[in-house]
């Protein structure tokens, strides 16, 4: 089996490029299925059983879900090679631009949306920086030269990842992606013992304690301070 | 790149210039630190810093390498010419073979795609862009030059086939015109910025009914302006041989000027269209049908003049338009409307 980490900011697209994609993927004959992993709230389960994709939906809660991320998807992944998928993809939301679920050794693809501003490129961490492929969406909405500008943003900020552009809405582009995603000489057969490629931001306060005052005296752990001139 | 980690920053810098936007933007401070080589001053951050900001100095060592390799491939070379694309044939949605022995399309030429929506014409200009090798659902392959194409037109973002202008595209960026057109010129790394830009706004000028200046906001550009410097930008600026356009709406800006223009920088125009009059200004027409290229069909001298006929209509009704607009009444139909 192939597992594939896809990630990306809020509302760029990966659930629209996931599903066009996975059309692809079937037509060559491969069973797929996904792994949502979301904060709070997500019916993007519902569009994959719609889709007739089988899927497994996470949700963090009150966690970093980042972390909550790697926690499960050792469990996730037993559970796709027990049904004999021949890929499972994960999807999962990068919300504070610093992470990223990336695994060594498993193929990442970030998707990034033509629409967040230029600048966002240099913003994102190794969510984007450690990307084997980065997925650029919204395309066609956007200028020829903004489309230019911000590939080549992306570019330098991860210079060996593989750049391409998809729209999401008509699935131009998700077949040419389909054919990057499945190799059959990476087949795992478990995620035991395999490493991050970054590690997940830290964080034991107070406040991941359920602490809810404000003031330096209820502050425990890991706190940092800003640097506040008079 | 072997050897770049026990080279000082100041040195990489004055062989290649470039690295300053990848210091730039990676957020990576080197004031003060350049006579440091690169392990050095990877080894200068605590272990706060490499957290906080997300730092890999292996990966980031790797990813300088290949910024570097990169880079001098892209500013050593020349720009390939693509003279010539040729599409060989494949098989419709129902698996039928298409009925052309070959389709070459020349540098300077316009050619039509015309269809139903969802015939596949999304699909035939994907099979281009991707320079299909008869590894698409169409089996066609794609051929530049004659030749089966390098691999580099498919993977590296700094040489794409295809150019995009479409009917949907706006300015999402808040910056003036002249602004916006010297942040695609640097993006590009072209020699004299300044005479390319004020041309660029010149060009488009040129092709729009109401003028604009280079102080203007792009995003208060009117419909005509826009696309008018769209055009202009993507002609002149964009490396890609191939643009793809899907319609220009008759308003605003001079179309037949437009594609001249595209012609004029060696373009190779593959324009989407309903537009009777757009569809007949093509060289060629290829016709779509169930997935397939069913036919292709030159424009034939009396069509020209056809179109040209259909371009007085489009006048009229464009009068009329105006009339509407301006808040006039409509009584009759008037053959020559001034």
């Amino acid at each position: 089996m192939n597992l594939v980490t896809i990630s990306g900011p809020p509302s760029s697209g990966k659930t629209s490029v996931i599903l066009k994609t996975i059309e692809s993927l079937k037509k060559q004959g491969l069973k797929v299925a996904v792994a949502k992993f979301d904060c709070l709230y997500t019916d993007d389960d519902v569009l994959y059983e719609k889709a007739g994709i089988p899927v497994k939906k996470g949700l963090s809660g009150a966690l970093c879900p980042d972390h909550y991320f790697v926690s499960n998807v050792e469990e996730i992944t037993n559970w796709a090679l027990k049904n004999e998928f021949d890929i499972l993809i994960s999807e999962s939301a990068g919300l504070c631009n610093r992470c990223s679920p990336y695994i060594k050794g498993i193929k990442a693809v970030c998707v990034i949306d033509n629409l967040s501003g230029i600048n966002t490129p240099r913003k994102i961490g190794p969510m984007l920086k450690t990307a084997d492929i980065v997925v650029i969406t919204k395309g066609d909405i956007v200028s020829q030269a903004e489309r230019e500008v911000f590939a080549s943003r992306v570019n330098t900020v991860n210079p060996s990842a593989i750049i391409m552009h998809i729209n999401g809405l008509t699935g131009q582009g998700s077949f040419e992606l389909s054919t990057l995603l499945y190799e059959e000489v990476l087949n795992i057969d478990s995620l035991k013992g395999m490493e991050l490629r970054f590690p997940m931001p830290a964080a034991l306060c107070s406040y991941c304690l359920g602490e809810t005052r404000i003031g330096e005296s209820y502050q425990m752990g890991n706190v940092r301070k800003m640097k506040v001139e008079e | 790149m072997k050897g770049i980690k026990s080279r000082k920053i100041s040195e990489l810098i004055s062989e290649f210039p470039f690295l300053t936007s990848f210091f730039n933007d990676s957020g990576l401070d080197i004031r003060d630190k350049e006579e440091l080589t690169l392990t050095e001053y990877f080894d200068g951050f605590d272990e706060d810093e490499i957290e906080n900001k997300a730092i890999n100095p292996e990966n980031l060592i790797f990813q300088i390498g290949e910024f570097i390799k990169q880079m001098i491939a892209f500013l050593g070379k020349e720009d390939d010419v693509v003279k010539t694309v040729t599409i060989l044939p494949g098989r419709d949605k129902s698996g039928v073979e298409e009925m052309f022995e070959e389709l070459v399309i020349r540098q300077g030429e316009i050619i039509c795609i015309v269809g139903p929506t969802g015939s596949g014409k999304s699909r035939l200009l994907g099979d281009i862009e991707w320079v299909a090798q008869g590894d698409t659902p169409t089996s066609r392959s794609i051929l530049i030059n004659d030749n089966i194409p390098d691999k580099k037109w498919r993977f590296s973002s700094a040489d794409k086939l295809v150019a995009q202008l479409s009917q949907n595209m706006n300015f999402v960026m808040d910056l003036s015109v002249y602004e916006f057109v010297e942040l695609h010129a640097e993006s590009r790394m072209v020699e004299n910025r300044k005479q390319i830009i004020e041309s660029i706004i010149d060009k488009a000028n040129s092709l729009a009914g109401e003028e604009f200046s280079p102080e203007t906001p792009i995003t208060s550009l009117s419909g005509g302006q826009s696309r008018a410097l769209m055009i202009a930008d993507t002609a002149i600026l964009s490396k890609s041989p191939i643009i793809l356009i899907d319609e220009i709406e008759n308003a605003g800006i001079d179309r037949k000027k437009a594609l001249g223009l595209l012609l004029a920088e060696d373009k190779i125009v593959l324009m989407a269209t309903h537009d009777p009059v757009l569809a007949l200004m093509g060289d060629r027409r290829i016709v779509i049908r169930n997935g397939g290229i069913y036919r292709v069909i030159k424009t034939t001298e009396e069509e020209r003049t056809i179109m040209s006929t259909l371009e007085e209509m489009d006048k009229t009704l464009l009068a009329y338009r105006t009339k509407l607009r301006q808040g006039e009444i409509i009584t009759r139909i008037e053959n020559n409307i001034p």
